[in-house]
């Protein structure tokens, strides 16, 4: 018999993410996919996530889990686990995310696996890829707990693949003790953003310390508005409070794979790679030609991207306007 | 205010890590150390507010006998006191048992408030502070990009994928501070001649009340099968900017059909 995985599905922007959609397919592949799907979602979430790969859903539309963050959901996803005892639970690497596994990994006494870019089920256990570790090393990692193996798992990692099946929902009751109305979600504030996001825009542009500073980003926007691509950029400039952490592209931030990136007065450090070195195209502008993110470039200029980068625009706007 | 700061002494961001093939750990021997620049925000962060509402700020960390330094880096800045989890048999812990052995340490001071970063800053699981909250006992409250308390309640801004929302909690309760939520200060000659009188207790697992089997190698549930490298990319073409680069970049851009 095929084991069970469980994906945990998240509502974003109102609709099921594209990394649980992601999740579904890899489960699907390996065995067993179901899915978990707690708080108001759109009326055709179950019939989105049945059509990718789930066999079975445990639903809640219960408010509680959008009104208060973690502990709910942690009480509900606790008690399904030990009552289904799936063999692997799939997670996404986002807010809400790591949160529950956090707490579960305490809760279940299990641990579990973070950063995971692949796996696969080897003799009744686990065998996870992390794709970046340390410098430039990937390690296979593996959880020695009896019972569900917990994962968290990078946005990307898989693409999702239509797979339809029945629709099976079981409709679970809803965590309502008091103890765990203790985080209260007391509003969402959406920060207006203008052209694609980050993690759907075919272009990305980033730029790292060698901006100098937070005006500079104003040059980084102009290029991605003549390109249609959106800014994003390195730990060290979220570090330095140039830009939000929102637009953070690495191992702790976003994941993106666009068609093309631009990474400007970036050196490469893993942290930033993880986050971006599948993208189709990786272009390059730097001033330090031993900078490690030449490694991975497809075109790199070394120089200084503030010369460099005004005549890309100007240039652009010339042959566009041709 | 009582605030303990949970951070890591991690080796200096110049250091390249490398991985030992035989124990699989990162090589934390012999390298210049920092207090993770992570930390330090969540320190000056727990010194804002202990400044702001009174109380004071104390620092728990896990390590070698490298990580004195960041200690002490994290004392001049003015943490009132520091506890160091010193021991042999906790090297190899997964996040589980370094929440364990962290939450145990924690229980031992004084705390109305846990701070930490939302992840290390050389291994960035981001996990540790909701197992350390779940050890505790008290609210996770993740990753603020603003922190306000008044009374009995803390109100943070949490980073969110469409911008931020406002969640609020009672204390006590943990807080995990997302990067840049400050600037930390750097330690003044006073602070640093300060810090050197200020304590740093010493705890090992056993005083901790932890029996071995539960931390280091032995307690960990994550285990390290391999460590290899990942398949690289092949590296294209690079040219040196002579006034033109700019241009090229347009031109490779053509050739893609980008544009």
């Amino acid at each position: 018999m095929a084991e069970t995985i469980w994906v945990y599905a998240e509502i974003s922007d109102d609709r099921i993410t594209t990394t649980a959609l992601e999740m579904l397919a890899k489960a699907s592949e390996v065995g067993k996919a179901e899915a978990i799907l707690l708080g108001p979602a759109p009326d055709d979430a179950t019939q989105t996530l049945a059509k990718h790969g789930a066999s079975k859903i445990y639903r809640s539309a219960d408010t509680v889990y959008r009104d208060y963050l973690t502990l709910p959901a942690a009480q509900t996803v606790a008690g399904l686990i030990e009552q289904h005892k799936p063999s692997v639970m799939l997670f996404a690497s986002s807010y809400a995310g790591r949160d529950l596994v956090a707490n579960l990994s305490a809760r279940l006494d299990c641990g579990a696996i973070t950063d995971v870019g692949d796996f696969q089920l080897k003799d009744g256990g686990i065998e996870a890829t992390i794709p970046a570790l340390g410098a430039s090393y990937q390690n296979v990692s593996t959880l020695v707990n009896q019972g569900t193996k917990l994962l968290v798992v990078r946005p990307k990692s898989f693409e999702p693949k239509l797979n339809e099946q029945p629709v099976n929902v079981e409709e679970v009751a809803a965590a309502s003790a008091e103890g765990l109305r203790k985080v209260h979600m007391k509003d969402r504030v959406v920060v207006k953003r203008e052209g694609p996001s980050l993690e759907g825009a075919k272009i990305v542009i980033s730029g790292g310390r060698g901006l100098k500073g937070e005006d500079q980003f104003a040059m980084l926007k102009e290029l991605a508005d003549v390109l249609g691509g959106a800014v994003g950029a390195s730990r060290a400039a979220v570090d330095a409070g140039w830009v939000p952490y929102a637009m953070q592209i690495g191992q702790t931030g976003k994941t993106v794979k666009p068609d093309v990136y631009f990474a400007i007065g970036i050196s490469g450090a893993v942290q930033h790679l993880s986050g971006m070195k599948t993208s189709k195209y990786i272009i390059t502008i730097n001033k330090d030609a031993e900078a490690p993110i030449f490694q991975y470039s497809d075109f790199g200029v070394v120089g200084d991207l503030f010369k460099v980068v005004p005549q890309l625009i100007e240039e652009l706007k010339k042959r566009k306007g041709a | 205010m009582n605030v303990v700061v949970c951070g890591k002494v991690i080796p200096a961001s110049t250091v390249t890590i490398e991985i030992d093939p035989n124990t699989k750990r990162m090589v934390r021997k012999g390298v210049p150390h920092e207090l993770d620049p992570a930390a330090a925000s969540a320190v000056e962060e727990g010194l804002r507010l202990s400044e702001k509402h009174g109380g004071a700020v104390t620092l728990v960390t896990m390590g070698t006998s490298d990580a004195t330094i960041g200690i002490r880096n994290a004392l001049a800045m003015g943490a009132a006191s520091a506890v160091h989890v010193l021991d042999d048999a906790v090297a190899g812990s997964d996040t589980l048992a370094t929440a364990k052995i962290l939450a145990a340490s924690i229980k031992k001071q004084p705390f109305d408030l846990v701070l930490c970063a939302t992840e290390s800053s050389d291994s960035y699981s981001g996990i540790v502070p909701g197992q350390i909250a779940y050890f505790l006992g008290v609210p996770p409250v993740t990753f603020a990009k603003e922190i306000s308390v008044e009374g009995d309640q803390i109100t943070i801004k949490r980073q969110s994928e469409a911008g931020y929302d406002i969640v609020e909690a009672k204390l006590p309760a943990l807080v995990s501070c997302s990067s840049g939520i400050n600037e930390p200060r750097y330690p003044q000659l006073k602070g640093i001649m300060a810090a050197k009188k200020k304590e740093i207790k010493i705890y090992t697992a056993s005083d901790l009340g932890l029996s071995p089997e539960e931390v280091g190698e032995k307690g960990a549930r994550e285990k390290v099968l391999s460590v290899g490298r990942p398949p690289k990319r092949q590296a294209g073409k690079a040219v040196t900017d002579e006034g033109e680069g700019g241009k090229q970049i347009v031109d490779f851009l053509a050739e893609i059909k980008v544009i």
